[in-house]
């Protein structure tokens, strides 16, 4: 087990029912298996590895963790071709030159070690997050987007929350951050960085707690009708879709019907409004023969 | 009681599970073992689905593995010893009603209750010999869960209109709850037919009975674990966790995926195809370019005429076309939903896809293939299809060979990749080897996905030994192989 010798793992949380009434108070409403995964984090030290289908709360999970811990998010988005420079240090090079254009004359081992001081350093994210005086939550977007390079980075960041810098030393972190990683699937990851994470999968939440989400994000809409949207969106997922809608569509949806002051769904509604929830012309087109749409209701 | 390694129960409890996981081909080792018994420590025992779940956190690396580790946990952690149910005042035909008022009202607690009580009812394998153990198929057969699916609507329709004339009032009086106060009282979500409907049909009504029917299938799901724990008591847990748990979609052959798998798969394969279209557009970017003189010169300007930051040539981005060469001939039979789907999921992601389908003959069928709804299988069609079969209804790889290259060869560009899925039987016609070979020289890639295990290939009227020499030939039989082909062995 590698352990930050002068980093010990604050007990950041009692219990899993801490974590879960952490999190609420965030806004972000956990299900018993997310607040599970998060106290193990917290209390064994390890990155949770996220995965599941897109806008389904991964990356809003993070920000909550880190409003429930009440410590500094610090993010780095992964994209195709981030690397080192972008996601470590990189030396201010514009103002390096500038020091040397400054120091006419200087001599050149006095001027080196001061143009590789802290001062020129642009930290990115990870060192940012080793650096930091307080305690951070690191999130890690999207590292299936990043390049496999970049995992290895990762993994020597993970196990020793340490930065090696040539010109400076070694940095190391003061703290261990909890860190987040979440991963949309689009490229298989490596097993070495699966084995050093928890892995927590969050599929759609069940019909009561997304229920209770759109309800804490749109308060105004009535019961029955958030009742009604949560259930004709269940119903949307198990027909097979190209994209099912996520959990912020159905929020985007209850939104919709609330300021267009729907009472009830109907189909003309449902119908008119179909387009916040399906992306896709064939997803819409197979909802609405699905459920009937084009039929009025006997009543 | 149940195995060797249990000198210290709950060590061996976590061994035992991770072996069985093992078999199941999760890759799991010492690490992961250690890490489960870290997570129970931490977590305490007191509650099963908190275990399970940071269990599950620490050892299952793949969403997809997590339907295998939920059984196997249910056996090396069983929910309770002993039979916890009384069936007093059940029997056969209360059971049914009973049923069915708790899939109308949804009442989780009461369906496990029931699950339970069919198996204790209904479940035994042999009714003189106890130590013969629990049959879900026995209990769902005598039970016929489907049956409670008509009462259990009507009830919910009565219920409607029963409350139909309260109107909205009703609903709007539980309105204004707090958020962080629903976790109190939060039947109504799980139960929403107590609410009160408005109207005689509302447009939900349209959905209630899949509702119900996915009650009936998780109601299913329960019973087999019941039967699940009882059998753990009785039998050996290792021999039970081979045998009793299904493998995980992904190492499932694809002959023997049923209907209800048919849109797991359909899932599965839609981010692999996704990811072939990825792979063979992104191969043209690796590297750099040629130094573009005129851009580098253009940027010098601004470093006093000092070219510091050479400026690269862009390519543009290489856009793959895809070919696909079907078997749809009976002995890929099983295969031919799998063919169909693949085939549907990369019309999707790639530029330009063209479908020839072949049992004896040619065909372009990539408008067939179009059409018709997912997972359709073809062998029905192409065996009644003229234009597949003009040399008879067994399939004949050399002249389907030769009247492709005949009449569609012009579909290969420099560009193409050509996918062939098939099982390379010929019926010890003429291989058509030229053929092949002119289609290989012709194709940017050539690669070949066959459906049978690797250790018959060799055998009968199999071709593989021949064409394997001019193409790269790969077994292809479940989702963990397919996945494979996409992401490590795609020819460059």
């Amino acid at each position: 087990m590698l352990r930050v010798s002068n980093a010990p793992i604050a007990p950041a949380f009692d219990s899993v029912e801490a974590v879960s009434g952490a999190l609420q108070r965030t806004g972000y409403l956990p299900s018993e298996e997310i607040s599970t995964t998060v106290y193990l984090a917290a209390a064994l030290g390890r990155p949770i590895l996220v995965e599941g289908p897109a806008g389904v709360g991964k990356t809003a999970l993070a920000s909550a963790v880190a409003g429930a811990l009440d410590r500094r998010l610090v993010r780095l988005q992964c994209y195709e071709g981030v690397d080192e420079a972008r996601a470590l240090y990189e030396w201010n090079h514009a103002k390096q030159l500038l020091r040397i254009t400054a120091e006419q004359g200087a001599e050149w081992d006095e001027l080196r070690s001061d143009i590789f001081g802290e001062e020129f350093l642009l930290a990115r994210p990870l060192l940012t997050a080793v650096r930091s005086e307080a305690p951070v939550v690191l999130l890690v977007d999207e590292i299936d987007k990043a390049d496999e390079e970049m995992e290895g980075l990762l993994l020597e960041l993970l196990s020793e929350f340490q930065v090696t810098i040539p010109e400076l030393g070694t940095l190391r972190a003061r703290h261990r951050p909890l860190v987040l990683l979440t991963s949309n699937a689009t490229r298989e990851l490596s097993e070495a960085l699966r084995r050093r994470c928890l892995f927590l999968h969050i599929d759609y939440p069940s019909a009561e707690l997304e229920q209770r989400i759109v309800q804490s994000h749109v308060p105004e809409l009535p019961d029955a009708l958030a009742a009604s949207v949560v259930r004709l969106v269940g119903a949307l997922r198990d027909l097979e879709l190209r994209k099912a809608p996520s959990v912020a569509e159905t929020v985007d949806w209850a939104g919709t019907l609330l300021s267009l002051g729907t009472a009830e769904l109907d189909p003309e509604t449902v119908r008119r409004t179909l387009g916040v929830v399906l992306k896709h012309t064939g997803d819409i087109e197979l909802a609405h023969r699905k459920l009937d749409l084009d039929r009025e209701l006997a009543g | 009681m149940n195995s060797p390694a249990e000198s210290s129960p709950l060590t061996g409890r976590f061994i035992g599970l991770g072996s069985a996981m093992r078999a199941h081909g999760i890759r799991v080792g010492p690490s992961e073992v250690t890490d489960a018994a870290r997570v129970a420590a931490t977590l305490g025992f007191e509650h099963r689905e908190r275990l399970r779940s940071g269990i599950a956190a620490a050892m299952v690396r793949r969403a997809e593995d997590r339907g295998t580790f939920d059984q196997l946990f249910d056996i090396f952690f069983p929910a309770a010893v002993g039979t916890r149910t009384t069936t007093e005042g059940i029997d056969g035909a209360t059971l049914l009603d009973e049923l069915a008022d708790a899939l109308a009202a949804g009442d989780d607690a009461a369906l496990e209750r029931l699950a339970a009580a069919s198996v204790e009812l209904l479940g035994r394998v042999d009714p003189d010999r106890p130590d013969r153990g629990w049959s879900a198929a026995r209990t769902l057969d005598a039970l016929n869960p489907q049956r409670a699916v008509a009462a259990a609507h009507q009830q919910v329709r009565a219920t409607q209109e029963g409350a139909g004339g309260e109107g909205n009032a009703a609903a709007s009086g539980s309105g204004g709850m707090a958020p962080a106060a629903g976790s109190g009282d939060t039947s109504w979500a799980t139960n929403p037919w107590d609410r009160p409907s408005v109207r005689p049909e509302q447009l939900s009504d349209r959905f209630d009975r899949d509702e119900l029917r996915r009650r009936v299938d998780r109601f299913r799901d329960r019973v087999t674990a019941e039967t699940r724990r009882r059998n753990a008591e009785l039998h050996d847990r290792e021999r039970l966790a081979r045998l009793a748990v299904p493998s995980s979609l992904r190492r499932r052959d694809f002959i023997s995926s049923g209907e209800r798998q048919l849109a797991e798969l359909e899932r599965e394969i839609d981010p692999l195809a996704r990811k072939l279209a990825a792979r063979l557009t992104a191969r043209e970017r690796a590297g750099r370019g040629s130094i573009d003189i005129r851009r580098t010169l253009r940027a010098s300007m601004s470093t006093g005429g000092v070219p510091v930051k050479p400026a690269y040539r862009h390519r543009a981005p290489h856009r793959p076309d895809l070919v696909l060469l079907a078997d749809l001939s009976g002995s890929v039979g099983g295969f031919s939903t799998f063919t169909m789907l693949l085939m549907q999921a990369l019309r999707q992601h790639f530029r330009r896809v063209r479908v020839f389908g072949f049992v004896s003959s040619t065909a372009e069928i990539t408008d067939v293939v179009r059409e018709l709804p997912a997972g359709t299988s073809l062998t029905s069609w192409a065996l009644g299809t003229p234009a597949l079969i003009r040399r008879g209804t067994s399939s004949s790889y050399g002249w389907a060979l030769r009247t492709f290259v005949r009449g569609h060869l012009d579909a290969i560009t420099a560009r193409t990749t050509v996918l062939i899925l098939g099982d390379a039987r010929n019926n010890f016609g003429d291989p058509g080897v030229a053929d092949l070979e002119q289609i290989r020289d012709r194709a940017r890639h050539l690669a070949w996905l066959n459906p049978e295990p690797r250790l018959l290939w060799y055998q009968g009227d199999s071709e593989v030994r021949r064409y394997a020499n001019i193409v790269p030939m790969h077994e292809c039989r479940n989702l963990e192989q397919l996945r494979h082909f996409v992401a490590d062995t795609l020819p460059t």
